[in-house]
């Protein structure tokens, strides 16, 4: 533990930030569509958030939170999402995400395509937050844990 | 448009760019280069380009430097050239 990890001031202040990064993390991936922000940016701030827990309460503190395996099996979820969202289209007679194909809505397809366009973004943001956490962790975790793997 | 504040943040990035390749510590070279990232980010929206300029932010001054850090903290710190 270094010095700053034990500091009073700094645990504090991370844990009251971190809810309100990931807060807006996703304001910015919920509101891709209609202005600036959009699932990358908001997935690397997420996971800008988990790093700052990890980088003050310890690195076994944020594996807590989230396990490697929980980190592969959201980043895969993202992935299956956002080309599940692609196949649907293609499969309701349409290009690759030509939101307006699918007919849930059958007399209003920009209300369908709103929607799915929300969709995909949650899919773009789990995935990017998923590996820019397991980015950070594959490269901060000590030396010992690597030899016992 | 605010000339004057375009050219100065343009020659910043400059200054900023060839300090970070000709500093000999790395983890000054880090800092450099996240203050890099964040007047590139400025010059990205004062170009109307918001979109880009989050995620300069976001990506370039934020993520890229824990990384950075990060790897640097298993090896030895300074340039061997």
């Amino acid at each position: 533990m270094s010095r700053i990890q034990e500091s009073v001031i700094v645990r504090t202040v991370v844990r009251i930030m971190v809810p309100f990064i990931l807060l807006f993390a996703l304001y910015v991936i919920m509101h891709g569509a209609g202005g600036p922000g959009g699932g990358f940016q908001g997935g690397v701030i997420f996971g800008a958030g988990i790093i700052l827990y990890a980088m003050i309460y310890g690195i076994d503190a944020g594996k807590k939170k989230i396990s490697d395996a929980l980190d592969r099996i959201l980043a895969s979820t993202g992935l299956t999402i956002y080309a599940g969202t692609g196949l649907l289209c293609i499969i309701s007679g349409g290009m690759l995400l030509q939101y307006g194909a699918v007919p849930l809505l059958p007399d209003n397809p920009a209300e369908v395509s709103k929607y799915l366009i929300d969709f995909v973004e949650i899919g773009i943001g789990i995935t990017v937050s998923a590996v820019m956490i397991s980015l950070f962790f594959d490269v901060s975790s000590p030396e010992s844990e690597e030899a016992e793997e | 448009m605010i000339w004057v504040l375009d050219i100065t943040m343009l020659l910043f990035l400059v200054v900023c760019a060839i300090a970070a390749i000709t500093i000999k510590d790395l983890l000054s070279a880090i800092i450099i280069l996240s203050a890099y990232s964040l007047i590139m980010a400025i010059v990205w929206v004062e170009m109307q380009s918001v979109d880009v300029g989050f995620t300069e932010a976001a990506v370039g001054a934020g993520i890229t430097t824990v990384l950075f850090i990060a790897t640097l903290a298993r090896t030895e710190g300074r340039s061997e050239d």
